[in-house]
């Protein structure tokens, strides 16, 4: 998916003025690219990948997927763009915490009314190399489980883009590592888009588009 | 997995809070269905006292005496018999049972009684005219009472005994025990009235009231006995309470405007204030749980939705779209209805069957009709309840599951 932003801007209004977390930013993501987004704390990484996967309205600026711009202000058709196309990664896991690994996956498929759903889930849960934890519950994986059940989420729909944002932030270096693989892994074997944020320097080498954002802007490209 | 499955997975996960969450309508339904399963049967057993007193309404000509109601149609002006027919074509709802009467003095040797000529209710069963106005097979037991082959309420009064005679024959009378123990007279024995020998079929228990006094034949034979023609002095009428309360006596003084219409006042008016106060103070509780139950409910999801914001974000994240957040909280408000409506249900019929024989000594049963409509109230506040907080789930951002707690 060729993705392509121009003039974005995200401002947001705090007491003592605005601040644009994203400035006037413009930039083409080709299809099958893995892009990483580094940055100093509060330089807009995360703000620009929640606008780019469709989850943040931004104050100015157009975004268009293969040519085909989106109206990113109506919170309905971002909602099945992202269901559509977007796939996703969190620091966090973001895993429904009463939810079996394979509910968690299933409950992504079913918002496209998928048929075998949880065969699919199983597949995807083997491919992440979980088959054996298929009825656990969050808590009771690890935080590299728990970080493969979201990866393996993520695909569920085939999306076009997958967005990471810090995936490795809560693991070990040897777990990352093997994150780190799988995305890469993701990106060349399906073509599958990969935007990343991330903060740490030896994720960031994963990328073949390597974005550096300083307030808003990008420093290097 | 489906949004269904989910809401029950998130019910069970959450099941301590879901039970204090229930406690506000659980109770309140509670408190509603035990009071209308009380009002209800106590009702009922209202009814079915009045069914044992016999008529409760008296009809009688305009220039009649009503000092005392058992004894008002003794010597009486008459007038037409067919006014039984203008009562039955009316078809006011509450008439369940009538009773033409033909009442007068007479001697017996150097004995007064009062000779009362009746309809028992098997002519009047017979009559077609009856039969229309659908009183047949309906004509001992009051419309709000108990149907027959159902348990009937309990109503702890033994001395009450239903007046209704099914059968007499032209010849045949009843007496009262005054009359039998004056005259020294037995079941089977003849006695002679106006020139004509009646079989006595019957001596009537005491009852100390002129019914004592009394000889009980045939209408037809005291009509003809007594020279009048067909004329009655009274319609006796049981009138079903509920009924009398909502205006029986004036309907009835609308179909007959020349007549005058009583009833046992003192009996029926505190019955019916008893009633009144009951079905007041179950609206009073209605009115109260549907705004307590429906703050509490609406307290108990908002709760929840804050709870639950990073799920929340992360269905909407992954594509759901918001009317998919509306039907989890809709769904789950409609779970706790029915969890709710059939825990209230158990609870205040369990709270009436044990009340019910300890406070106003009646037996009360459970009313399964309640079981429904308890249902669809605690349905309806939870849903009303539940619209605000649902519609605050609705804005929550999908990028709400990656903010810190």
């Amino acid at each position: 998916m060729l993705i392509q932003i121009k003039d974005l801007t995200k401002t947001y209004l705090r007491h003592d003025g605005a601040i644009n977390a994203v400035d006037n930013l413009s930039l083409e993501i080709p299809k099958g690219s893995f892009v990483t987004i580094t940055g100093p704390s509060g330089s807009g990484k995360t703000t620009l990948l929640l606008i780019l996967g469709g989850l943040l309205k931004p104050t100015a600026g157009k975004m268009s997927c293969d040519n085909q711009e989106l109206n990113l202000q109506k919170e309905e058709e971002m909602a099945t763009f992202r269901s559509n196309h977007v796939g996703y990664v969190m620091q966090s896991f973001a895993l429904i915490p009463y939810l079996t690994a394979v509910e968690n996956i299933t409950i992504a498929l079913n918002v496209k009314g998928k048929n075998n759903s949880q065969l699919r889930a199983l597949e995807l849960l083997k491919w992440v190399g979980l088959e054996d934890r298929t009825s656990h519950y969050p808590k009771e994986l690890s935080a590299g489980q728990q970080q493969r059940v979201a990866i393996a989420r993520a695909l569920a729909n085939n999306p076009d883009l997958l967005l990471a944002d810090e995936p490795t932030g809560n693991l070990d270096p040897k777990l990352s590592l093997e994150i780190l693989e799988m995305l890469k892994d993701i990106n060349q074997k399906q073509g599958t888009t990969v935007i990343m944020v991330t903060h740490s320097p030896m994720a960031a080498e994963y990328g073949n588009t390597k974005i550096q954002l300083d307030n808003g802007k990008i420093n290097n490209l | 997995m489906r949004l269904t499955d989910l809401t029950l997975k998130e019910l069970w996960h959450r099941k301590s809070q879901l039970t204090s969450g229930l406690l506000a309508i659980t109770l309140g339904i509670g408190v509603i269905v035990g009071i209308r399963t009380i009002s209800v049967v106590s009702e009922k057993a209202i009814a079915v006292n009045l069914d044992n007193l016999g008529a409760n309404i008296l009809v009688l000509p305009q220039a009649a005496s009503v000092d005392n109601y058992y004894s008002a149609d003794i010597d009486a002006p008459t007038f037409p018999e067919s006014y039984v027919e203008k009562i039955v074509i009316s078809t006011l709802p509450g008439v369940d049972n009538m009773s033409p009467k033909l009442t007068r003095r007479v001697n017996i040797g150097a004995y007064k009684i009062v000779l009362t000529g009746i309809l028992p209710k098997s002519e009047i069963a017979s009559k077609p005219i009856w039969q229309q106005g659908g009183l047949v097979g309906n004509q001992v037991i009051a419309s709000c009472a108990p149907k027959p082959g159902s348990k009937p309420a309990k109503y702890l009064n033994p001395k009450l005994q239903r007046k209704g005679i099914d059968n007499l024959a032209m010849s045949d009378c009843f007496i009262g025990s005054a009359v039998a123990q004056k005259l020294s007279l037995k079941e089977q024995s003849k006695l002679t009235i106006e020139g004509k020998e009646f079989t006595i079929v019957k001596v009537l228990p005491e009852t100390g009231t002129i019914d004592d006094d009394r000889v009980f034949a045939n209408l037809h034979t005291v009509q003809a006995l007594l020279g009048t023609g067909e004329q009655i002095s009274a319609i006796e009428i049981m009138g079903c309470c509920s009924e009398i309360s909502d205006g029986l006596l004036s309907k009835l003084r609308n179909v007959l405007p020349d007549t005058r219409i009583t009833t046992i006042s003192q009996i029926v008016s505190t019955q019916i204030e008893t009633n009144r106060m009951m079905n007041r103070l179950s609206l009073v509780f209605l009115i109260i749980v549907l705004i307590v139950g429906g703050i509490s409910i609406g307290n108990f999801m908002w709760a929840n939705v804050n709870e639950r914001k990073k799920e929340i974000g992360i269905l909407r994240m992954i594509g759901y779209h918001k009317r998919h957040i509306y039907y989890l909280l809709v769904l789950k408000a409609l779970i706790m209805g029915i969890i709710g409506g059939i825990a209230g249900f158990i609870f205040g019929t369990l709270v009436a069957v044990w009340l019910g024989p300890k406070f106003i000594g009646i037996e009360v049963s459970p009313i399964y009709m309640y079981l429904l409509l308890s249902i669809a109230l605690s349905m309806l506040i939870s849903v009303v309840g539940s619209i605000i907080p649902a519609y605050m789930a609705g804005k929550i951002e999908p990028f709400s599951n990656m903010q810190e707690d």
